[in-house]
């Protein structure tokens, strides 16, 4: 391992670390999972407990992408365009079984899984799934940031 | 008034223009010509006795293929009439043929009417005469076809972007 390689491996392994206890989600909230959402983001589970409590209302202070309900192809194009308009470095979160694959919306309606308009990091399946799986999935998407190699 | 007097009220009223009624398990039905059926629905809001002040729901159904009904008209437009002051009820239903989908608009009598009607052009296609902006409702612009016909192809998608598009 080079001097350089040392130097950007450590600055990446700090920056991933600040990077996962600061994450600043955006709630695309369009059906019922959004209760779990609100579940999760109070104080029973406690979302702020991973430095992710600080929901904001703008995709470009976004870091992360929460997709939470159905994604219906009339929807398509504005999560498309919310997804666009967040900066980089930002990951996507698909939120509840609708958004992993369609559910059991196989119809004229849904999008069978965002990840045909999107890329998506983490799945958390469930209809609507757990606060705990939410956490677990909240903490798999930290040890990814984490590991993040950066471009300098 | 319960639903068979309110019924009785409907049928001494308009006559021939009531071609069928029935009930079932309280909810009473009476089936309108389409000529009848504007002048049934004002004449239900406005007559003491009913005053069907709120209509809860417009809607259709398609019996396509439905057993026993091959050969009748393949829609049924069903409005359904809530009375506030009397707390009485009533569903009015007409019959359409596909290739005279039409019905006149309820805009005139019930403002709520307006979006109910576009709701079922969209999903049913079955047009409203006189309607003052017959648009679609929940699908986009794009979208060619009427979901909710029974014939329209359960697999068929039509997305504005992503695969298929």
């Amino acid at each position: 391992m080079g001097v350089g390689t040392f130097f950007t491996s450590q600055l990446d392994a700090a920056i991933g670390w600040a990077r996962k206890y600061s994450i600043f989600q955006y709630p695309f909230i369009t059906a019922c999972c959004g209760m779990e959402y609100m579940a999760v983001a109070c104080s029973h589970y406690d979302i702020d407990r991973f430095g992710a409590g600080l929901p904001r209302f703008s995709p470009r202070q976004a870091d992360v992408l929460f997709v939470v309900g159905t994604i219906s192809h009339k929807m398509a194009p504005v999560l498309k365009r919310v997804y666009d308009q967040m900066t980089e470095p930002k990951w996507v979160v698909a939120f509840g079984v609708c958004t992993c694959t369609g559910g059991f919306y196989n119809n004229y309606a849904t999008v069978q899984g965002i990840d045909t308009i999107i890329p998506v990091d983490i799945y958390i399946p469930g209809c609507p799934p757990r606060p705990e799986s939410v956490l677990d999935g909240l903490m798999k998407l930290q040890d990814k940031i984490a590991a993040q190699v950066q471009r300098y | 008034m319960d639903g068979a007097a309110v019924l009785e009220r409907v049928r001494a009223r308009f006559g021939a223009g009531v071609v069928d009624a029935h009930d079932h398990r309280g909810d009473h039905t009476a089936i309108v010509a389409r000529d009848a059926v504007l002048s049934v629905l004002a004449w239900c809001r406005d007559e003491p006795e009913l005053a069907f002040d709120m209509l809860t729901d417009l809607t259709a159904v398609d019996y396509l293929r439905y057993p026993g009904r091959e050969d009748g008209p393949r829609f049924d437009v069903v409005y359904h009439l809530y009375s506030i002051p009397h707390n009485h009820r009533l569903r009015i239903k007409v019959r359409v043929e596909e290739d005279d989908a039409v019905v006149p608009t309820a805009v005139g009598v019930w403002p709520i009417a307006n979006w109910f009607e576009r709701e079922v052009w969209d999903m049913f296609g079955v047009r409203f005469e006189g309607h003052p902006d017959l648009r679609r409702l929940l699908m986009y612009e794009e979208f060619v076809g009427h979901p909710l016909r029974k014939d329209y192809p359960i697999e068929r998608r039509q997305p504005l972007i992503g695969p298929g598009a």
